[in-house]
């Protein structure tokens, strides 16, 4: 029972930095109907800044706010100059596909470049802030409380934002039916450029946290990672924000209680076994809706 | 008030506008009408610079706006009410109407348009919190039409407002049509409908093939010969 309540909370916890990851994925797949893979790599780019600012020495808070900015704004310029052109020329939309592929690997290489970061894993510091806490046999790290705490937070902000204020309110019209939300006066490739802000800017918090957690960094951290959340925005229904949030924590509880009861190799592809049985169940994912498509 | 002038338009290699030239006066309702493919919606959407013109000019009381961002022109007073409505159809009525005063930030004009869209369409304040999908296209359509006056436009321009409504209803948008125009707002109208378009406008354009064919008052265009063949069943 210990044991069972223990790799629960561990994939809670896990599971909500996934599901800020997921809303990445999800937040540019509602906008257009696009699977941005170079996601990860974003997510690896905010974990790198960190390391870089601590390293220089500017504190770890200024640090993550740093890195913040600066994913955000990567992410927002790899949408301008790849996919931004080929938005303008009505391309296909697999062609949009595979750039983002290839801006994934453009970004996790030149970060393992001898002279950026290089390859090998690096130590991460750590975010167990306070002390741990114990409550009867279950210990749960500081920093464990800090990224279950912080998601949970940065999650409500984003889905206050889409449902609550002007800028939201426009990106739900793109989402829908951007040649009516021109008409209305909405600047589309504004929407567009802050949807990406936004998903960077969680990738680069889920970055820190998970870093902080597992108090390690390594470039190529990000595709399996970034994988994993893609499939838990799948699971949860893609395009659906509390969608990618349940779908994180069904992804991070499996993997956990998979990885104490069948072995840590187990643990891994547990994320796309659990999507494989979802979506024979339900083709949309938890909280999609039936066939998503432009009206 | 509005004046195109010479404009050209292609889609690939197909010469959809062919240097047409139309003006719009202060307060006159004009309508544009014309068969399927004449390039009845490609003149609005050029004008609101959803497509691309490829020469000619386009200018609101004298201001340049041809190929302008389309977000940019709606601001400047020129709003469209699509055909096909395009309303947001998982989005309350409140909020497709919030959408259409996205362009406006003074908090007491959007409350007065928005209490316009209700004295002008009853049923949609009935209907505040329901989401547009779930409208009738009667309602959709003067969802379009209130949607499109939320951003206090100078010229409204309507495409088809018509297009698949029972003919009681048609009859009562048009009514509404007027009442929008005696308010003070210019109207310019494609129909498929020339009767009931050439009815209410003060003047009007035939559009055949992307070339103006015939213009003038529209009361004598009702009468002219050409246009009760071809548009008004004999």
């Amino acid at each position: 029972m210990v044991t069972f309540l223990g790799a629960t909370i561990n994939g809670l916890v896990l599971g909500m930095a996934y599901a800020l990851i997921a809303v990445g994925y999800s937040l540019v797949f509602g906008i257009l109907r696009l699977i941005n893979f170079a996601h990860g790599s974003i997510y690896v780019f905010g974990a790198y800044m960190v390391y870089l600012f601590v390293s220089l020495q500017v504190g770890l808070f200024p640090s993550i706010l740093l890195a913040i900015l600066l994913a955000g704004l990567l992410a927002l310029l790899v949408d301008k100059i790849t996919l931004e052109p080929l938005r303008k020329k009505n391309s296909m939309l697999i062609s949009d596909l595979i750039t983002t592929v290839g801006v994934s690997f453009i970004i996790q290489n030149v970060l393992s470049v001898e002279k950026v970061f290089g390859s090998e894993r690096k130590v991460f510091p750590s975010l167990n802030l306070f002390s741990n806490i114990t409550i009867g046999h279950i210990t749960i790290q500081s920093s464990q409380i800090i990224m279950f705490v912080v998601a949970l937070l940065l999650l409500l902000v984003l889905t206050f934002i889409v449902n609550k204020t002007k800028i939201g309110l426009s990106m739900r019209a793109t989402e829908q039916n951007s040649r009516a939300a021109k008409l209305m006066g909405i600047n589309v490739n504004f929407v567009i450029s802050f949807t990406f802000f936004l998903g960077g800017a969680s990738a680069a918090i889920a970055g820190a946290l998970i870093c902080g957690y597992y108090q390690v960094i390594s470039p190529t951290m990000g595709s399996l990672i970034g994988l994993k959340a893609f499939a838990a925005a799948v699971v949860g229904g893609i395009g659906i924000l509390h969608g990618s949030v349940v779908g994180g924590l069904v992804v991070g509880v499996c993997e956990c209680l998979a990885a104490q009861y069948l072995g840590s190799n187990v643990r891994d592809p547990m994320a796309f076994v659990i999507l494989i049985i979802i979506l024979i169940i339900k083709p949309n994912g938890l909280f999609g809706k039936k066939g998503i498509t432009k009206v | 008030m509005l004046k195109v002038t010479d404009l050209n338009v292609f889609y690939g290699p197909i010469h959809a506008l062919k240097g047409i030239s139309l003006e719009v006066n202060d307060g006159e309702i004009v309508t544009l009408i014309g068969s399927n493919g004449a390039g009845k919606s490609t003149t609005l959407n050029t004008i609101t610079g959803l497509v691309k013109a490829a020469s000619g000019s386009i200018q609101l009381d004298g201001t340049e706006i041809a190929n302008m961002a389309p977000h940019k022109i709606v601001q400047l007073g020129i709003s469209l009410s699509p055909e096909g409505r395009e309303v947001f159809p998982a989005l309350t009525v409140e909020e497709n109407l919030r959408l259409g005063a996205f362009t406006r930030s003074s908090k007491g004009e959007i409350e007065a348009n928005y209490q316009r869209a209700y004295d002008l369409f009853p049923r949609l304040k009935e209907r505040i919190k329901q989401t547009a999908g779930t409208l009738s296209g009667g309602e959709q359509q003067m969802l379009a039409i209130g949607r499109a006056l939320m951003s206090s436009p100078k010229i409204l321009l309507l495409d088809e407002p018509s297009m698949g409504l029972a003919p009681n209803l048609v009859l009562m948008i048009f009514d509404l049509i007027r009442s929008i125009n005696q308010q003070g707002t210019t109207i310019l109208l494609i129909e498929q409908n020339a009767n009931m378009a050439l009815s209410i406008a003060n003047r009007a354009y035939v559009l055949e093939t992307g070339n103006i064919s015939l213009s003038g008052d529209a009361h004598e265009l009702a009468r002219d010969d050409r246009v009760r063949r071809a548009y008004l069943g004999g």
